[in-house]
């Protein structure tokens, strides 16, 4: 577990030119880290620290509000099954103790050989294809006990490979700065912060 | 583009002026975009149209903004201070208040379509300078609206002197990290300045005067931004005239839960009604096995519920409003007559307690505390005090317990999680009552959480 690559400090300082601040790049940064490391080290934070002008006390501080980022290594596919209002009336429950089952762990922990987290978690914005369950956060629709086994079997043996990168990698495509930027709203932007 | 009117009992049916490209393939992409008519608003605005005549167009389209609140949008743009510069449009992706699926739906469906009109909602407000929020955990939605936007800038679209004009507007795309309080537009600032996302207080905080670095900034929802093609296209009068007088054009309403065919439907504003949607075989098709309605949700998780004297209800804000409730963001979850009620509400209290920010004491300990009584009644050890105690504790929440809500807190959350208190709990006190007595739900109802029973972890 590593501070950021030097070609993710490239990135990363992509990102941080396309905001008038350099702070509101910290969110991106931490996904940045967590794609490179599968969870959001320490050395990472403080090299985001570092980038940012800030403490890692507050890099800390700021990403442990939310929920994605991880601090200790998870499993290869993070699991999340919704079970909010809409999955929760049509069988989420039933799915959710089922994939604790399969899994032989219970919702908030990881596989011994560390290939999945399983998380019970809020909506997932998919309320009309209920349950709805995300694998690193791509989609699986209306999902029944047979076709989660089948998806843990096809996890297991590299079928979705494609479609599913490991924990840690959203996008697979970045947004690039290029000549076309005007750079006009970034560069105006001058004025001391009030509060 | 034709508008069809209704006459009363009648399905209402019009345009997909915002859906239009979900079918087609290649819809997403720049070219499938712009051979369905893509970007012609936005070259239409910059070469014959003012800021002020794109503002005024919006204006006379009284489209109101999609994401909870319903504010106008063109009144919102009007509280920026004239002149004071830099200025921002903000995009809320932020997509996570329970049962809403739409906004997802657009941002990975029609990137282009939002990103058109972010250019004209920015050109409008003479921002030069626009980010795209979106939620952390849609990452479909975030590739493609960064090859969205990629594919805009090689081709003019988004950038410098866009379209050979003298508009130049920059995107930045970025995306959250799982909170759902990042939707409260404060809340979603203070997260895009690198914070922990917590709401500011309004005032002095109101966006369009003390926003984004403490300058005038305007956040829009993205399916009211999705509108501004059509609206700039055909002119606001002709989207005006789709919807009714008091919730003009269409409006995109996700129904989910206990009904034959769940889905996402565009739909003219302000006179279909929930019976025509839960119903109808164009739309829903009925209650699962030919059941009854015993309460649903006409506007998200924060919305008062509705019961079967509500169903011939148009889907129109005064209306609704009026009835105690919201349409909020277009979320209506139905629940049949097997509905076990205290988990319904149980699970919809959790979900305030688990994603309460922390900031206001009546919101952190108030649903905390809640969800704990629930849960208990759940598992058997309820208390025959416990219904009053919910109440007592909804009204440290939100003295009254009425709608709209009365706060106590810095933002709306905590309020939120006394809704299903007050609607389940009021109209279905005897299956509380039951579960108290017995530990368990009545003969007929369905329960969804056994056998395992409640997951403990909040």
């Amino acid at each position: 577990m590593s501070r950021l690559s030097d070609a993710n400090v490239a990135i990363a300082k992509e990102i941080i030119a396309r905001f008038p601040r350099a702070r509101s790049a910290m969110i991106p940064l931490l996904h940045l880290a967590q794609e490179q490391d599968g969870h959001v080290s320490n050395e990472a934070m403080v090299h985001i620290g570092e980038l940012l002008g800030v403490t890692s006390a507050d890099v800390y501080g700021t990403a442990s509000f939310y929920e994605m980022f991880k601090f200790e290594p998870i499993g290869k596919y993070c699991i999340n099954i919704c079970t909010n209002i809409s999955c929760h009336l049509v069988g989420s429950w039933n799915l959710l103790h089922h994939a604790e089952a399969t899994l032989g762990i219970k919702a908030g922990s990881t596989t011994t050989d560390g290939m999945f987290t399983l998380e019970d978690v809020e909506c997932i914005a998919a309320c009309t294809e209920a349950p709805a369950i995300q694998v690193n956060y791509r989609y699986r629709y209306k999902v029944t006990p047979a076709n989660f086994d089948q998806l843990i079997d096809d996890l297991r043996s590299g079928q979705v490979d494609d479609e599913i990168p490991p924990f840690g990698k959203l996008s697979r495509i970045r947004q690039r700065t290029t000549d076309a930027w005007s750079n006009k709203g970034i560069q105006s932007q001058g004025t001391v912060d009030e509060r | 583009m034709s508008f069809v009117y209704s006459a009363p009992g009648q399905v209402p049916t019009g345009p997909q002026l915002i859906t239009g490209r979900f079918d087609i393939a290649d819809g997403h992409t720049f070219e499938g975009y712009v051979r369905t008519g893509g970007y012609v608003a936005l070259r239409k605005a910059l070469a014959s149209m003012t800021p002020q005549q794109v503002h005024d167009e919006v204006k006379t389209a009284e489209i109101q903004g999609r994401g909870g609140a319903g504010f106008l949008a063109a009144t919102k743009w009007g509280f920026l201070p004239a002149e004071v510069h830099p200025r921002y449009l903000v995009v809320n992706g932020d997509e996570s208040e329970p049962g809403t699926y739409k906004d997802r739906l657009l941002m990975e469906l029609d990137p282009h379509q939002l990103i058109e009109g972010i250019l004209l909602a920015s050109y409008a407000i003479n921002a030069a300078q626009a980010f795209l929020y979106v939620r952390g955990e849609m990452a479909l939605a975030q590739e493609r609206l960064a090859k969205a936007l990629n594919d805009a800038y090689a081709n003019n679209i988004v950038g410098r002197n866009i379209c050979g004009s003298q508009f130049s507007l920059d995107i930045t795309l970025t995306w959250g990290a799982g909170a759902y309080i990042v939707g409260e537009e404060t809340a979603l600032i203070e997260s895009l300045e690198g914070q922990r996302g917590m709401p500011r207080l309004k005032p002095p905080y109101f966006p369009a005067v003390k926003g984004l670095y403490m300058q005038p900034t305007i956040v829009n929802n993205v399916e009211t931004l999705a509108n501004l093609p059509a609206i700039v296209n055909s002119g606001g009068n002709a989207f005006k005239v789709l919807g009714a007088p008091t919730s003009t054009g269409m409006r995109m309403f996700s129904v989910s839960g206990h009904v034959n065919r769940p889905g996402v439907f565009e739909v003219p504003n302000g006179v279909t009604t929930f019976r025509m949607l839960f119903e109808a075989p164009e739309y829903c098709g009925g209650v699962r096995n030919g059941g009854t309605v015993k309460a649903f949700i006409p506007g998200g998780a924060s919305a008062m519920w509705f019961f079967d004297e509500h169903l011939d209800m148009a889907l129109d804000k005064p209306t609704v409003d009026k009835a105690g409730s919201m349409l909020g963001s277009g979320a209506i979850v139905v629940m049949d007559q097997t509905t076990d009620m205290v988990a319904a509400c149980w699970r919809i209290v959790r979900f305030f307690a688990r994603e309460s920010c922390g900031k206001c004491t009546p919101c952190r300990e108030g649903t905390t505390w809640l969800e704990q009584v629930l849960r208990r009644i759940l598992d058997g050890q309820g208390r025959s005090e416990d219904i009053e105690l919910l109440f007592e504790i909804s009204e440290s929440i939100s003295p009254g317990i009425a709608w709209p809500p009365i706060q106590t807190t810095i933002c709306p959350l905590g309020p939120s999680a006394v809704s299903p208190i007050a609607s389940a709990v009021r109209r279905f006190r005897p299956e509380f009552e039951h579960y108290i007595a017995h530990g368990r739900p009545a003969d007929g109802i369905e329960d969804v959480l056994q056998p395992e029973g409640v997951i403990a972890n909040v």
